[in-house]
């Protein structure tokens, strides 16, 4: 992958270097060692800086994961509307535990705090996008979309 | 059901946010024209005037700061709508953006004149990608029409840090930098965004003010309680029958909107506790439920406003458990610059836990009670500072709920 042409269009961007991890994350779900090298590189920072960046927020990843990255909201009104429930749902569909990845590559598992969706808690998100009231049983269907 | 008073909410459902020509029809765009045929010092005496108060949690007089901004010296300013809404329980800012997003502009850019910046920046939390997409079309719109004249937005968002929603660490994080919060002074308005002077406001803070350019700051002043005017949008969660978002005068009380507004609690259970302001916010016991949920009133019964979350919890719920699971929001979201706050939260969440498994002792529940003072004033930012409020305040409220767990 030609990290440098993701990020050209963000490197006039001051402080564009956040736009620029977002652009690869969209291409390819985390951040990699010569991304990162890649971006210190264009954006003229120290490695050690651009990797601060990058380890920093929790939106980016600088270990590989599956293509579609699925959270579970477990803040205060999730927990409490059942968010657990959820978590052993989707960890025995997908055969992994939290903060794993399928080994075919497809999903990740990770938490999330709150994604500010809490009118219909329990909440997931997959790639950004929000699923709420969610249970077990609507848990195949959601996960199919991403077949 | 008792009534709404839509102030911020004025076009929300009644307008499509993907179409500036609703907005303009429904008044848009009028306020800033207003504005710009006034003097600054005309427009921030207006919005003072008005006594309209941060609604991001620090209720600081929005006219007020904006003369700070106004007053420095600088070949170039700054407006920063704080969209990062990471308290948990909270939506508000989303709805808004969501549902009349050209409301947030025109606030920006009367804030622009107002402070001299042709600058502004939305800096959107990355967990609303889909608000972003629709930030770009609504400025696209906007730039298209014209109506912005030389003021320009750009969208900044965010990846997943609440501390980012503190306004130095979103500064550091528009940068390009990781999101730790700077030593204050100096403040944002003197020396903020690339050290130029910079106005952070909430996004409902700047919904807000179009309204009041057209309709004058005396008739905003007058609305809610005098000490924190105008109406509060409340975001309603947990064990409530109408899980929704409402729009209020400030003198309402806590009773009213879980009562009235809220329809009460789901299922027919009784009350136990009630969280406001999101998850830093104190839990709140039945006694105190007629309290005003205006800023001063809040802190006078020991709680905050904060961000308007309200987490309504019935008698069937594990408080303890509940707070537990806050401490560990705060240990992860901990940006780790100072000590007082990275080591307390992370002793906060393990006396939490082992109280949680049954496992604590009284003399665990003192600890927690002198760390959690030490850690409201000495920690960095308001993270740290808040972070034992839930703590501190169930053990006062709800001292039996940690007593039936105790070894
Ligand atoms: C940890 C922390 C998180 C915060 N998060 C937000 C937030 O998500 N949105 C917000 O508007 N203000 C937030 N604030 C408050 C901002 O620092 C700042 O006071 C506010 O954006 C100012 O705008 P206002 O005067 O319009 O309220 C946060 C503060 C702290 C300490
Ligand atoms: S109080 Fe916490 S979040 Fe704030 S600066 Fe200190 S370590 Fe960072
Ligand atoms: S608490 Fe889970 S989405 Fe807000």
């Amino acid at each position: 992958m030609d990290y440098k042409e993701i990020m050209a269009p963000y490197q006039d961007l001051p402080g564009g270097i956040i736009e620029a991890f977002h652009a690869i994350q969209k291409e390819q779900s985390y951040l990699t060692e010569d991304a990162i090298i890649a971006a210190a590189e264009l954006f003229e920072i120290p490695v050690k800086d651009a990797y601060g960046v990058a380890t920093f927020y929790s939106y980016f990843s600088v270990n590989s994961r599956g293509r579609n990255v699925i959270r579970i909201c477990e803040s205060a009104p999730c927990h409490i509307a059942g968010a657990n429930e959820v978590i052993a749902a989707l960890e025995k569909e997908l055969g992994i535990k939290m903060g794993e990845s399928t080994p075919d590559g497809k999903f990740a598992l990770e938490f999330a705090e709150c994604v500010g969706q809490c009118q219909a808690t329990p909440v997931i998100t997959i790639n950004g996008k929000p699923y709420g009231d969610v249970n077990a049983e609507k848990i195949p269907a959601i996960l199919a979309e991403y077949e | 059901m008792a009534e709404e008073m839509r102030v911020v909410l004025r076009n929300y459902g009644k307008i499509d946010p993907l179409k500036i020509e609703d907005y303009i029809n429904a008044g848009g765009y009028q306020a800033l024209e207003k504005a710009r045929s006034m003097s600054q010092t005309d427009v921030i005496e207006e919005v003072r005037k008005s006594g309209l108060r941060g609604r991001g949690g620090a209720g600081f007089n929005a006219g007020q700061k904006w003369n700070f901004a106004f007053q420095a010296q600088a070949d170039q300013k700054y407006v920063i709508c704080n969209a990062d809404e990471g308290e948990p329980g909270t939506y508000k800012d989303r709805t808004i953006m969501q549902g009349d997003p050209h409301s947030v502009l025109e606030g920006m850019a009367i804030c622009g004149y107002a402070i001299g910046a042709s600058k502004g920046y939305i800096y959107c939390r990355g967990e609303y990608p889909y608000v972003v997409d629709l930030l770009n079309q609504a400025i696209d719109q906007a730039r298209e029409k014209g109506v912005l004249g030389d003021f320009d937005i750009e969208v900044r968002m965010g990846a997943g840090a609440y501390v980012c929603g503190e306004e130095t660490a979103l500064i550091e994080s528009i940068e390009g930098h990781r999101g730790e919060p700077r030593f204050k002074p100096p403040y944002p308005p003197v020396s903020g965004l690339w050290g130029k002077p910079t106005i952070v406001n909430n996004v409902e803070t700047l919904a807000s003010v179009p309204v009041i350019l057209e309709k004058g700051g005396d008739w905003y002043a007058g609305l809610g309680a005098a000490s924190y005017p105008g109406t509060k949008v409340l975001t309603l969660t947990g064990d409530v029958v109408n899980k929704t978002v409402i729009e209020v005068p400030t003198n309402t009380t806590i009773c009213e909107v879980i009562y009235d507004f809220g329809g009460g609690i789901a299922g027919g259970k009784a009350f136990k506790a009630v969280q406001i302001g999101g998850t830093s916010g104190a839990f709140i016991p039945e006694s105190l439920l007629d309290t005003q949920i205006d800023f001063d009133s809040m802190s006078a019964a020991g709680a905050s406003l904060g961000s308007g979350a309200v987490l309504v919890m019935d008698e069937t719920r594990d408080i303890v458990d509940v707070v537990c699971r806050i401490a560990k929001f705060f240990e992860h979201e901990s940006c780790g610059k100072c000590a007082p706050c990275r080591e307390g939260t992370m002793r906060l969440h393990k006396l939490m836990n082992k109280l949680n498994a049954g496992e604590g002792s009284a003399a665990d529940i003192a600890l927690l009670n002198k760390l959690g003072r030490v850690m409201s004033v000495a920690c960095l930012c308001g993270l740290g500072q808040a972070a034992p409020s839930p703590v501190l305040t169930t053990i006062k409220h709800f001292q039996p709920d940690y007593n039936a767990k105790l070894q």
